[in-house]
């Protein structure tokens, strides 16, 4: 692809179940949510590079429903490459999530479209 | 460059407030004219004095035009900054910094929101994030929970101390008349009170309500013709950290940080100085998140510093005394109702709410999901 769509390349990415981040040639910083520049140095050599996927969770927050829909969690994760991004945490109950946790990034289907999720890492 | 601010050269001479709580049958837009005229014809002024507009409606994008048709004005300068409930600091800032210039020379700043009679819901002028969105968090109060989380994962806060900040407040509110809600709170009522996000619960929430604000700012040379007790414009300056919670940079680190040590700056004050603290209380760790920002105790120590009702009526400092918006009003965007009350308390119309010798206020706007902070500082001609 000759230039960087944001949005769009992401989701192609994720729905080849590959979690992307972007990286400046130039100054080696990552960039996540994805953009055509980098914050602060404004730097447009980006290029797309697989994330580790690793990650610790950085906040948490559990939605509450009226029952008998099932209450779900929302967390921040920083990424072990730098940034964060807003995501849910599975396999695991809400209550036992916790900040600094590790988890592991998986790719799911929901609505009909690729979503970013964290399961507990084995440590 | 050095800041300029014209500290002391302009002066809010006149406010008011209309339809706080509930005003059916009124459009956002004419809930902020009954206030801009209420503000205006306190001082014997009219529509047709006013010269800069300041205004920002939710769900008018164009509404500094509508407000200078609707009330015939026709202003030289207009502002229509939307930086969310934040937006009226930055307007106050705005305006004195055109009144000094001479580039308006009554200028006023208003807002209105029917949001409670039409909707009942917190109207949303948010675009979702398509990095946020599935994830289905509730906007919002779980950004705010997510803050939340993390200040009470590094400094210890409980929701015990969270819930000091919504008693302080309401025991605030059942001094102001004018507040929507006035009944009994206890610490046990909000702990008992079920969760929304956690780990914030319903008593953790500003209200939704319908209301209005205006106030009218004018050079200081003047402002004494209009009232005898103006609130002085000393400081006012603004930071912007973000835009979506995932952005911003540390969760328990806002912009007041950066807003209040140059708003301070230009007033040639400092925290221990200001008699009132009249801080955008959308969610109850907003309260604890600005105290310590705004250098009023160390970070981390917010809520210890809030225990035992010290921020409530005949505590150490006294907070959001018009009982702010988890009590008083909340029409989507509060801003402007911490800059009245803090003008109200430098005026001494604060009836049985007044704080005593209060000579420096300190008023405070939220934008966003804790992404604009705002402050502005007036003081009494005490402090000129």
């Amino acid at each position: 692809m000759g230039y960087i769509r944001p949005l769009q390349d992401y989701m192609e990415f994720l729905s080849k179940g590959k979690l992307m981040l972007l990286r400046s040639r130039s100054t080696g910083g990552y960039v996540f949510y994805p953009r055509v520049a980098e914050p602060r140095t404004g730097a447009t050599d980006l290029e797309w590079v697989e994330a580790s996927g690793r990650g610790s969770i950085y906040a948490c927050t559990i939605v509450r429903q009226r029952p008998p829909t099932p209450h779900y969690n929302v967390v921040l994760v920083d990424l072990a490459e730098g940034p964060r991004m807003m995501s849910t945490v599975v396999e695991m109950e809400n209550e036992d999530i916790r900040i600094g946790m590790p988890v592991q990034a998986a790719i799911i289907e929901r609505d009909g479209a690729p979503l970013v999720v964290f399961k507990p890492a084995n440590t | 460059m050095d800041d300029t601010f014209p500290r002391g050269r302009t002066a809010i001479v006149s406010n008011a407030t209309y339809g706080l709580g509930e005003a059916p049958g009124l459009s956002s837009m004419d809930l902020a004219a009954h206030a801009s005229v209420a503000a205006l014809s306190r001082m014997g002024l009219t529509p047709a004095d006013v010269d800069g507009v300041f205004i920002g409606l939710p769900d008018d994008y164009l509404s500094g035009l509508t407000l200078s048709e609707y009330l015939g004005i026709k202003p030289r300068i207009s502002d229509n900054n939307r930086t969310g409930g934040s937006a009226f600091q930055t307007h106050v800032a705005w305006a004195a910094m055109a009144l000094a210039a001479g580039q308006c020379d009554v200028a006023l700043i208003a807002y209105g929101s029917n949001q409670r009679t039409a909707s009942g819901k917190l109207v949303q002028s948010n675009r979702p994030s398509p990095y946020e969105g599935p994830y289905r968090q509730l906007l919002p109060i779980s950004s705010y929970a997510l803050a939340a989380s993390r200040h009470m994962h590094l400094y210890g806060t409980t929701r015990r101390q969270l819930a000091e900040v919504a008693v302080a407040a309401r025991g605030w509110a059942k001094l102001n008349p004018e507040a929507f809600m006035r009944d009994d709170l206890t610490i046990e009522d909000c702990l008992a009170a079920r969760l929304v996000s956690d780990p914030l619960g319903l008593r953790d929430c500003c209200l939704v309500t319908d209301g209005a604000g205006a106030i009218v700012m004018v050079r200081a040379d003047r402002a004494r013709d209009f009232t005898p007790k103006p609130a002085y414009v000393l400081g006012a300056a603004s930071a912007v950290t973000h835009r979506d919670i995932t952005n911003m940079p540390d969760l328990t680190v806002t912009g007041v940080a950066e807003a209040a040590p140059r708003a301070y700056a230009q007033a040639r004050v400092k925290p221990a100085d200001i008699d009132v603290v009249e801080l955008y209380d959308a969610f109850s760790i907003n309260t604890i998140l600005f105290l310590e920002d705004a250098g009023f105790c160390p970070k981390g120590e917010g809520g210890r510093f809030v225990e035992n009702g010290a921020i409530g009526p005949g505590g150490r400092l006294p907070v959001n005394t018009n009982g702010g918006g988890l009590s008083c009003v909340h029409p989507g965007m509060y801003g402007l109702f911490t800059i009245i009350e803090a003008t109200r308390q430098l005026a001494g119309e604060a009836g049985a709410r007044q704080v005593a010798d209060v000579n420096l206020a300190f008023a405070q706007g939220n934008g966003g999901m804790l992404s604009s902070q705002a402050v502005v500082i007036l003081g009494s001609e005490a402090t000129l």
